[in-house]
């Protein structure tokens, strides 16, 4: 006899098979979650409402899950991390030990947003990028901005990521910043607002891609029930943006990844772009500039002439004949090549500028100068500490507020007011009053929660983000949802992989009009 | 092609080889440890000899008894060669090209790692030791497979064929070596030992099948050993290796180099028709081989791989 195809029941797949039959699936005896009990108490929550009722584009998921009792659901948890490991999709973690090499922390509850609040969102993020874009260049340029009395000019003069070796360069399409993330949190009012740009090498897009591929195999029903929009089509646009910046206009153009290589946190996502893009994936030492002042990697014929460069390493380390001289990472005479225009690079040298967190509270007034539009998207309200009344306004109220330094990344030099001791308070006032122009302060949000799987059968809120990619070339693409980051601990707001934080699929939800 | 991920990608196929062949190379005695009655003392320590590890192996161990020479060549992070050493390497190799490879190699070859890593005590405890090994040797014939059926015939796929035929080859006479070695010393060579040390060989290189159909004959020492060499055919050949290295060379730009250099390895065949052929004469030649096979990998780096300074992987 055949196997009885007709018969075979995938509902079934997860347990027997996963758990060795461990797991009495025919049972009803056992709990599933207790949505009841579930309860946001900063009443925030993005797929639960305060009545404990489901929001429309979270009811097919919540549905579902509650239709799955606890040993089920731990056991898609317990495949999801068998999953990712079998994927090997892994972060690294810098310590005094030595890098480790860590699982990527997953939550299977996706995070769901209706599409109509999304594609606002998206609008509001597209808005953004080109008004950056055209700061950046202006900047580098004639600097308008600054001479008609937008912004100050000390946001160039004093910036850390101002380039006085990138004034006069005019990169295709007027676009510096080709690749954004752009971290966006929701406060109680169910608007996103936008926490920071992060315009130099910004990573995560390939933990989006992944989560999603998760998720199809931990809870492959309901990808068929639910109108879920897809992520996959990233890498595609990423390509035929990096293509629009060819300085030769050949049907082919070489395009290529720049990885500092395999011992940086964010290798795995820069072998995987460079996989999905088909691309090569190259280091420094791959690369060489002939005397020409064109850019060739070192292949199996000899040297190969490359087009555009999508750098994973930092502006410092590009070149070590321009920037830091001791950089192993670099290649000599990239940036001659680039200002030759005879190579792209994205992100362009010296587009960090506009991702300094002084920057970003002008960049409302940066929008409405160069687009003359309001934006769509707000950002969250922020005190310059630079200037003296803001600056009063930030010591008397440290601990009700968030303090950031200018020019960190990855959540680290940060306060956090109100779980700061007296001792930590005391230490940032210090640190503000010794350097004003490196410090905003931003007031505590009633961050959004969604419900995570904490223990078995055991589901609570937690905080989180959310960070989209936008693109820029030719034209302008924003990611469909983006990489949702979860504070895996209680109460905690911060998300950063690196610092305990976990992460989501995100789903873009076209809710059913009836 | 890159010259790095050409370089990578060759290293990840003597990997895969040398993981295989590792596991096959224990077997063979794991195997005689069966077949032979008991009076007939067997030393692991061949196995540490005939892979010219000796100072590194004195370093770590007083003993040189079965569980210290396994544990030496399955498990032993201090030795660059061992099968967990090696899936590392194959691991790190896989994980920096995987933008040249078919999308489920990392995953498979992965799964390895953590299979291996999460079950060597039975590959060092003898009673499970078997069914470990055949796990090795299976996963490591996934990975080829999986390779074989999906890449196309690039560039990438002839670097992949250079590495696994050299290492494949390499091994080849090291397996070879570990037959001869077993049958030197004091053994009373009566040909009934002589069949079943040779037979094991044999079935170590999955070459008793062929063997029989091509040679048709019932297993003798000579025969094994010219079939080994010589056979054309046979995958698993020395010649066929050589032929392989040689081809993949034809098919990569500026190869000529490699092929002159092979050519000249191919040219004294050993002598196999004296009865004493298969003596210590004969681990000479085979040490030789290694040697000029040594020769094609240092002629092939020249061709291909870049002189630039480069992290060690």
């Amino acid at each position: 006899m055949s196997i009885a195809w007709g018969h075979y029941n995938p509902e079934h797949l997860f347990d027997e098979q996963i758990t060795g039959g461990q797991v009495n699936s025919t049972g009803g005896d056992h709990m599933s979650i207790a949505w009841k009990d579930y309860n946001p108490d900063q009443l925030n929550d993005e797929l639960i409402d305060d009545q404990g009722i489901p929001r429309p584009a979270a009811q097919r998921l919540i549905e579902h899950l509650q239709s799955l009792d606890e040993n089920e659901l731990e056991s898609r948890r317990k495949f999801s991390e068998v999953t990712i490991q079998e994927m090997g999709v892994s972060f690294t973690v810098y310590t005094e030990e030595g890098n480790i090499d860590r699982a990527w922390p997953f939550d299977i509850i996706p995070r769901t947003i209706s599409e109509k609040l999304w594609n606002k969102t998206a609008a509001g993020l597209k808005q953004r990028l080109k008004a950056l874009n055209m700061f950046i260049s202006d900047l580098y340029g004639e600097q308008q901005i600054i001479k008609d009395g937008i912004v100050p000019e000390h946001l160039i003069t004093q910036s850390k990521n101002f380039r006085p070796e990138c004034i006069g360069m005019k990169p295709a399409h007027g676009v510096w910043a080709h690749i954004c993330g752009t971290d966006l949190v929701r406060d109680s009012d169910g608007e996103f607002y936008v926490l920071e740009d992060n315009l130099r090498v910004p990573s995560g897009v390939s933990y989006m891609l992944e989560n999603r591929a998760i998720t199809k195999r931990v809870l492959p029903e309901l990808f068929e029930k639910d109108n879920i929009k897809s992520v996959s089509d990233y890498p595609d646009r990423l390509f035929d943006m990096l293509v629009s910046l060819s300085p030769r206009n050949i049907k082919r153009p070489e395009i290529v990844v720049l990885t500092p290589g395999i011992y940086n946190s964010a290798y795995f996502e820069h072998a995987y772009l460079a996989q999905q893009m088909g691309t090569e994936l190259v280091e420094g030492n791959d690369l060489v500039v002939a005397d020409d002042d064109c850019v060739y990697m070192r292949t199996i014929t000899g040297l190969e002439r490359v087009d555009v460069i999508y750098r994973r390493i930092d502006d410092l380390f590009l070149d070590p004949e321009v920037f830091n001289k001791d950089s192993a990472l670099g290649v000599p005479g990239l940036m001659r090549a680039w200002l030759a225009g005879n190579v792209a690079l994205a992100n362009a040298p010296g587009a960090g500028v506009a991702d300094d967190k002084v920057v970003y509270a002008y960049v409302p007034d940066i929008i409405r100068y160069y687009l003359n539009e309001e934006p769509l998207i707000s950002n969250v309200k922020t005190y310059l500490c630079d200037d003296p009344q803001q600056r009063q306004y930030v010591l008397d109220n440290l601990d009700k507020l968030v303090v950031k330094p200018a020019n960190e990344s990855g959540g680290y030099g940060m306060l956090i007011g109100p779980h700061a001791s007296k001792a930590e308070l005391a230490q940032f006032a210090e640190l503000i009053k010794a350097d004003p122009r490196n410090y905003i302060a931003q007031p505590t949000l009633n961050l959004s929660t969604a419900p995570t799987l904490v223990g078995k059968g055991c589901v609570e809120p937690r905080h989180l983000d959310l960070r989209p990619f936008i693109l820029q070339g030719k034209e302008v693409y924003v990611t469909t949802g983006g990489l949702t980051r979860v504070a895996m601990k209680k109460g905690s707001l911060v998300v950063n992989s690196s610092q305990g934080g976990g992460s989501k699929d995100t789903w873009i939800v076209k809710e059913e009009t009836n | 092609m890159l010259s790095k991920l050409a370089e990578r990608l060759y290293w990840m196929a003597r990997y895969i080889e040398r993981v295989e062949n590792t596991a096959r190379l224990v077997s063979v005695y794991d195997h005689l440890l069966f077949d032979l009655p008991q009076e007939v003392g067997i030393s692991w320590y061949n196995l540490i000899i005939l892979n010219g590890a000796e100072p590194l192996f004195l370093d770590r161990y007083k003993n040189r008894d079965e569980r210290n020479v396994v544990k030496f060549l399955l498990a032993d992070d201090s030795n660059p060669s061992s099968l967990l050493s090696s899936i590392r390497a194959l691991r790190e190799n896989v994980r920096t090209s995987r933008d040249l490879l078919p999308q489920e190699t990392w995953e498979i070859v992965n799964e390895l790692y953590i299979f291996a890593r999460d079950n060597i005590k039975q590959g060092i405890n003898r009673s499970r030791r078997n069914q470990f090994l055949e796990q090795m040797v299976k996963r490591c014939q996934q990975i080829n497979g999986l390779l074989n059926g999906t890449m196309s015939r690039d560039a990438a796929s002839q670097f992949l064929s250079l590495g696994c035929n050299l290492e494949r080859a390499d091994m080849l006479t090291r397996l070879l070596d570990a037959g001869a070695a077993a049958l030197l010393g004091d053994l009373d060579t009566d040909l009934n030992i002589q069949e079943v040390v040779w037979g094991n060989v044999l079935r170590s290189s999955s070459a008793h099948m062929s063997y029989r159909r091509t040679v048709r004959s019932a297993v003798r020492d000579r025969d094994v050993v010219a079939f080994l060499l010589e056979d054309p055919h046979f995958p698993r050949s020395f010649q066929f290796c050589l032929n392989q290295v040689r081809d993949a060379s034809g098919n990569l730009p500026n190869g000529g180099e490699v092929i002159r250099c092979i050519e000249k390895s191919l040219r004294a065949p050993y002598d196999l028709s004296k009865s004493d052929a298969l003596g210590a004469k004969f681990r000479e030649y085979l040490n030789q081989l290694q040697l000029e096979l040594n020769e094609v990998h240092t002629c092939l780096s020249e061709s291909w791989f870049p002189s630039y300074e480069r992290s060690v992987i």
